[in-house]
């Protein structure tokens, strides 16, 4: 997650949830956080009950607007316009927390003299190769002064995606960046950073945004009012920021405004990143991803610097912070993988992980299937036919595969394309064979999801689930013992990772269920043996209670000689004792952090970067606002949370010259995973579009960028075009009218989780979509009818909710329209409609091949479609059961069962 | 530290009362069941429900997770067009309900045609604020003194020990007089049992010291649950707190008694006119017609009498 | 001021009424989490002789303090809703409808699949010499909903085992 990445160091929420009701400001942007995240929305609330003043700034007045004490609307896609207005206006106005920026972000280092900014070059930062729309860092000298080239992969121009993640934003500096504390060196980082915001104007902004002017001082005067030693404002995103081909950049826009106000790191303050799904940000630590080994160290690819383990270590670590312990983590990792056949005289397998030769994640990937390229493929509930963007060229991969392996609770769209897709070939002519696994839900199983604050929660199983449905858990084990069993024998050495991987999480004694009966699923593989090799253990060192391996404590136990072995170096910790899962720990006490409810990663922090909460001699910076602080007495940093921070390091400890790893950060440096200990406001390295953000229009966008207008769309977005994904380029007049799709409090993603279920599809039963009465007016469409929503893919046909509540707007002069579109309907299910995800297109954002969702261009016209409807697969069920509770007396039975009259 | 929902399960189940053997005792206890009583319980102090409908953000969980508890069915899928309100209204199987009241201010001039309209819920305040989107989540309001209650010709309907108004399923007989009664439209009566339904406040929750679960799983604290004592004072404070932020115009609705109206044991904190939420301005009850009605009642039959004494007598000269 | 005496009168309770109590006694309570989106919401998860019975907000999670939205306290729906389908469902290569299949021949038969297209699809060196042991026309997708445990054995499996590259879900940013 670069954007936060690139900033503090991790790609990740640098708060908790709970802590936004200690801000005195929160700007809630690009989020729709009542509706989509209703009780985190709860911590906002008390925040405002307390005093703290909300806004909200979207392109639609929604829920959360309605909550808010201050609304306004902007175009979408024009977010970074915005964001940029506030930064100049806080360095103009020259109302940046001083002491806290000139200590602990790198506004006085030095950048390399032949940097040139996208001021100087029209929109483009130096690097740039137009040939193959890629930046390479190290030409275009983005680095430090006297730092010289970087060897990490991602630096170097090529193969787009690859790494988008890798390590944070890391450096090599060996010496000491060169700085200068007066901030008047032209090259310094505060003197480029004045320069690249200047022509963000309240003027220009407003005439990109289609705001008033006056918002922008509006807004900017209340953060910097709330921020400082006494106050402290927040910034809550989601997906309304991420999915932008500029979305990292307008996160990196975020973290360098809470850079220069001072709220990183500090109660109340932060960037609150809101994530969508349970253990979204889990499966991106424990990594699901094409390009990533698990706690986010880079997979390697077939670069020579990757041909050993010693020259990848060289290559992607870096000598300063706590990134300095790469190896141990990288031979932690293959240890818990290849077990004992890992060793270090066969370079502890490294050869065996496979290589990323190109960008494999999710959109090139159905690209690619789509041109026939895949044979199979595996679904764990996630519904590409119905979710996916450009739905129609995603099914048009599926209906190319071989055969597909849906693994879900109920028949989504990807699960009958093949027969229920209003658009699609008759089933006679779909070759796919499909096998449909019926899921486990959460209830039915044990397992631990990372939540949007990196909070480590586990579910314990309440009962078994029914006939043959099982836990993915139990697929994925059994799908590997037999594959082992396929391939039993084999002396081939393209078998041996299979055949030697670690695979074996039987139960040692039959599990129970809570109610103390059997559980009839006798081959479950018990889940804790899987948490605990991600925690880690010693190899070779038993524990006589268990006669396993022992456990590890946490990461600072890893080695790199083979000793330990660890699946996911970031949740080490989280099962230190075997009978102590921290995951399932649910203490309260009096610490209004709770650090004993869960455990949050890295090492149970609740928030990152908190030792920037005390000023750089380590005393609070003001008691209102007081958190981690130095004890001079017990000689260690004290405070409610666990300090992130070498917990003993004094505040005026200065390295010696030459020092590695975390003793080559300073007492007063919080920013511990950055090679120089700071918060990067010019990020030399962790963005592959820029050091720093620069408003560009969306790919679609019936609008010019009047900021850099030689420079419409990000020079490093890549489209996938053909006849299946059509892209109308900006500035469009073909489709004039802007678009932005949005999640409903009643449903959820694609439908595949709420749209069988009565009790939600009788709150949001059709797809509609939200215009404004200008927009109505002109199209001749009165309020309830069918209109049509047509974009360079495809058109659908839904209902007119004409709303003051998605303003029309006036940009550069003339009226924009724009129109809402919830994403939740498609073909499949007890209510199904116009999906908004076929009209969507499959481009991709640079650093993480992100798609651009909210925002892209189409038309609108009276009357439906003349496309084929769907007609619900399902029938409307009422009730979900009306079986009487077992064991229950009438009286005790629920009140609406209807059943039970006497 | 364990929570109250923890605690519960420790409390064993009663049984079912033994059935009746043979099918004359079967019939027989059938027919004497509605003159059976148990035992009333010892009164409690007042609950209720104080709806902020300044915190509401119309999420629904309510409605769901009133649902979820009682185990109601689903009402039918029937987009409405009328904002985010699909559900339209309280129903027997309804039990909550979220409204949705956009308030905009026509910020440019109104569109050429007259096409462009919309029709949503837009009944203005006066004078209309400017964008504001109003919910409020609905429900049953327990009145101090319920006409429901009054009209309910079996005692299918009383006041339990908590002051809820609560109907008795296994007593009710369908007749509906409850839902003609009711000043707010809460009660109707199901279609699949002939039975009217409407909130029981969780009765069985608060029988076991449970919060409703509306108010419980409401996420911004919008619906609050409580000893009505309780939810008043803290509603005032509420009252008084917004208008020193410049919320004029909030106001409690049904927190004390009218004259023509008893205190609700559920009522709300609202920033527009009560019609704009869909509720009576001057809720009344129906008995206080009634004086009058039998006064009416017995002159007209005395008159009657009267008159026919008096043809009988000038037919008997 | 208007009042009516009516609520002081005694009230006739019903045998049933008079019992009135909730459903949870008695029952199996459960430590579960919400899994729809990330906020993280504590649940309570009842069961009662092997069903579940209800499900609601933790009140002593420090996210949620008991509290739910909408599709939270629709959790119990996903469990017992009647369209969850309960056996494997097999599609044959252009047919029209589905066939129920036994679990063990499902997962016989998707190994044995895997191990063809791994086999075919294998590449060890790519055009240049250099190390590659990766395997692109096969993929997998799907984790943000799942649990850790779960991903990190589709990651292991997958990636480390059978060499596949495209290991994916919707997390991106």
């Amino acid at each position: 997650m670069p954007g936060l990445g690139a900033s503090f160091g991790r790609g990740a929420a640098t708060t908790f949830q709970q802590d936004l009701a200690n801000s005195d400001c929160i700007l809630i942007m690009g989020s729709n956080m009542a509706e989509a995240h209703p009780v985190g929305f709860r911590w906002p609330m008390k925040a405002k009950a307390k005093g703290a003043t909300l806004v909200h700034i979207d392109p639609r007045f929604s829920r959360t607007s309605a909550l808010c004490d201050i609304y306004i609307g902007i175009r979408a896609g024009s977010d970074i316009a915005f964001l940029g207005g506030l930064i100049n206006h806080v360095l103009t106005h020259d109302k940046w927390f001083k002491e806290f920026v000139l200590a602990y972000t790198n506004a006085a280092t030095i950048v390399d003299e032949g940097f040139r900014d996208a001021e100087d070059l029209g929109g483009l930062f130096s690097g740039f190769h137009p040939e193959s729309g890629t930046y390479n860092a190290n030409e275009g000298k983005w680095a430090y002064e006297g730092e010289g080239e970087d060897g990490q992969t991602k630096a170097a121009h090529g193969k787009e995606g690859t790494h988008g993640y890798g390590l944070e934003g890391g450096g090599r500096a060996e010496d000491r960046p060169h700085r200068d504390p007066t901030l008047w060196h032209p090259h310094c980082v505060m003197q480029i950073l004045r320069r690249h915001f200047a022509r963000y104007t309240p003027e220009v902004v407003a005439r990109v945004c289609g705001c008033a002017p006056d918002d922008v001082g509006r807004i900017a005067d209340l953060l910097c009012a709330n921020s400082g030693r006494e106050r402290t404002s927040a910034i809550v995103y989601a997906v309304g920021w991420t999915q932008h081909t500029t979305g990292v950049q307008m996160i990196r826009a975020a973290g360098i405004l809470q850079l220069l106000l001072g709220n990183v790191g500090r109660p109340g303050g932060g960037i609150m990143a809101m994530r969508g799904h349970s253990s979204i940000q889990g499966s991106t630590d424990v990594s699901t991803l094409y390009d990533l080994l698990p706690g986010y160290l880079p997979q390697p690819t077939p670069d020579e610097g990757h041909d050993t383990l010693e020259s990848y270590v060289k290559k992607e670590g870096i000598p300063t912070g706590y990134w300095a312990n790469f190896s141990k983590f990288v031979v932690s990792l293959l240890k818990a993988w290849y077990g004992d056949a890992a060793a270090a005289e066969n370079d502890y397998r490294f050869g065996w992980v496979p290589r990323v030769d190109g960008d494999y994640s999710h959109l090139p990937t159905m690209d690619r299937m789509a041109r026939g390229e895949m044979t199979g493929y595996f679904l764990f509930g996630q519904n590409p036919a119905g979710g996916g963007m450009n739905a129609g060229l995603q099914r048009a991969g599926l209906r190319k595969l071989d055969w597909l392996v849906v693994a879900d609770w109920f028949e989504t769209e990807s699960a009958v394309f093949w027969k229920d897709d209003p658009n699609g070939p008759p089933a006679a002519e779909v070759g796919t064979e499909v096998f449909f696994i019926p899921a486990a839900t959460s209830p039915e199983k044990d397992g631990t999801l990372t939540n949007t604050q990196r909070l480590l929660q586990w579910h314990n199983k309440a009962m078994d689930p029914p006939d043959d449905c099982r836990s993915d858990t139990w697929f994925v084990y059994h799908l590997g013992k037999r594959l082992k069993d396929l391939y039993a024998g084999s002396t081939d050495p393209k078998d041996q990772p299979l055949l030697n991987l670690t695979w074996d999480y039987e139960h040692g004694a039959g599990h129970r269920l809570p109610d103390g009966t059997v559980s009839c699923i006798r081959d479950e593989p018990d889940v804790e043996l899987v948490l605990q090799e991600i925690n880690g253990y010693r190899v070779g060192e038993i524990d006589p209670r268990t006669g396993r391996p022992r456990l590890l404590k946490g990461f600072s136990e890893l080695k790199a000689d083979g000793s330990t072995a660890c699946g996911c170096w970031i949740y080490s910790g989280v099962f230190p004792e075997p009978d102590r899962n921290r995951a399932n720990e649910r203490k309260l006490s009096d610490n209004p952090v709770q650090p004993e409810w869960g455990f949050a990663w890295p090492h149970n922090r609740r928030m990152l970067y908190n030792r920037a909460s005390a000023d750089p001699e380590g005393r609070p910076w003001s008691d209102r606002k007081k958190y981690i602080w130095w004890d001079a007495e017990k000689a260690r940093w004290d405070g409610p949370d666990e300090p992130d921070f070498e917990p003993t390091k004094p505040p005026g400890y200065r390295p010696p010259d030459g020092a590695k790893g975390m003793a080559a950060i300073a007492g007063d440096q919080p920013f511990i995973m950055k090679p120089d200990g700071l918060g990067w406001l010019f990020a030399p390295k962790g963005a592959k579009d820029g050091p720093l953000p620069t408003h560009y229009e969306p790919v679609e966008s019936p609008v010019g960028n009047l900021l850099y207008p030689r420079q419409p769309t990000s020079p490093t977005v890549r489209t996938f075009e053909g006849p299946l994904n059509r892209i109308a380029h900006t500035p469009t007049a073909e489709f004039p009218v802007v678009a932005t799709t949005f999640r409903l409090t009643e449903h959820y993603l694609s439908g595949p989780m709420s749209r069988f279920n009565s009790w939600l599809n009788e709150l949001q039963p059709e797809m509609f979509v939200e215009m404004s009465p200008e927009l109505a007016a002109e199209r001749a469409i009165t309020h309830g009818d069918w209109v049509t929503v047509r974009s360079a893919r495809t058109a659908i046909e839904c209902r007119a909710m004409v709303t003051r509540r998605v303003p029309s707007l006036l940009v550069d002069g003339r009226v924009v329209h724009q129109i809402g579109l919830p994403f939740h309907w498609a073909f499949a299910g007890e209510v199904v409609g116009g999906n908004a995800n076929d009209l969507t297109a499959l481009v991709a954002e640079v650093n993480v091949s992100m798609h651009e969702g909210k925002a892209f261009a189409c038309q609108v016209e009276r009357g439906r479609h003349d496309g084929r409807q769907p007609s619900p697969t399902k029938h409307p069920v009422a009730w979900p059961t009306r079986d009487p509770i077992p064991n229950t007396p009438a009286a005790a039975q629920p009140e609406g069962g209807f059943t039970h009259d006497e | 530290m364990t929570s109250r929902e923890a605690q519960v399960v420790s409390t064993p189940q009663s049984a079912d009362p033994p059935r009746p053997r043979g099918r004359l005792a079967e019939v027989v206890a059938r027919l004497t069941y509605p003159f059976r009583r148990g035992a009333a319980p010892a009164k409690q102090p007042a609950t209720g429900f104080y709806t902020d409908t300044t915190v509401c953000i119309g999420c629904k969980a309510c409605e769901v997770a009133c649902k979820q508890w009682n185990q109601l069915p689903a009402d039918g899928f029937n987009w409405s067009g009328n904002s985010y309100d699909n559900t339209g209204e309280l129903s027997a199987s309804s039990l909550r309900h979220v409204k949705f009241i956009e308030q905009f201010a026509d910020v440019l001039p109104p569109p050429p045609s007259p096409n462009g309209r919309m029709s949503l819920d837009v009944l203005p305040a006066e004078p209309p604020p400017a964008n504001r989107w109003l919910m409020m989540s609905d429900v049953c309001k327990h009145c101090a003194a319920a006409p429901c209650q009054q009209a309910c010709p079996t005692g299918a309907i009383l006041y339990n020990e908590f002051a809820n108004v609560y109907i008795q399923r296994d007593i009710c007989n369908g007749c509906a007089y409850c839902v003609a009664a009711c000043p707010f439209g809460v009660i109707t009566r199901s279609h699949f049992d002939g039975h009217t339904h409407k909130c029981t406040l969780c009765y069985d929750r608060q029988k076991d010291g449970l919060v409703p679960a509306c108010a419980k799983a409401c996420p911004t604290a919008s619906i609050q649950f409580g000893p009505v004592e309780e939810l008043r004072e803290r509603a005032r404070q509420r009252v008084e707190e917004l208008h020193s932020r410049a919320v004029p115009g909030a106001y409690l609705y049904g927190d004390s008694p009218t004259e023509t109206y008893t205190e609700l044991n559920s009522f709300y904190l609202l920033v527009d006119r009560p019609a704009t939420y869909g509720l009576p301005e001057a809720p009344f009850n129906p008995w206080i017609h009634m004086t009058g009605d039998y006064v009416r009642a017995v002159l007209s039959g005395l008159g009657a009498m009267g008159g026919l004494l008096a043809v009988f007598l000038v037919m008997g000269q | 001021m208007f009042s009516l005496p009516v609520a002081t009168k005694p009230q006739p309770f019903s045998p049933q009424t008079a019992e009135k109590a909730s459903r949870l006694r008695g029952a199996t309570v459960t430590e579960g989490v919400c899994p729809y989106c990330a906020v993280g919401c504590g649940q309570l998860i009842y069961t009662k002789g092997g069903q579940l019975i209800d499900i609601e907000g933790d009140p002593r999670s420090p996210i949620s303090e008991g509290t739910l939205c909408p599709k939270g306290a629709n959790t119990f729906q996903l469990s017992t809703n009647p369209h969850r389908v309960r056996n494997v469902l097999y599609r044959a290569p252009y047919a029209d409808k589905w066939e129920t299949k036994p679990l063990n021949w499902a997962l016989d038969q998707i190994a044995r699949r895997v191990k063809a297209a791994r086999d075919a699809g294998l590449v060890t060196r790519n055009a240049d010499g250099r190390l590659l042991n990766s395997v692109k026309t096969i993929g997998t997708l799907g984790g943000a909903t799942l649990d850790i445990e779960e991903n990190y054995l589709i990651k292991k499996l997958f990636t480390g085992g059978l060499g596949v590259l495209s290991v994916e879900n919707q997390a991106r940013i």
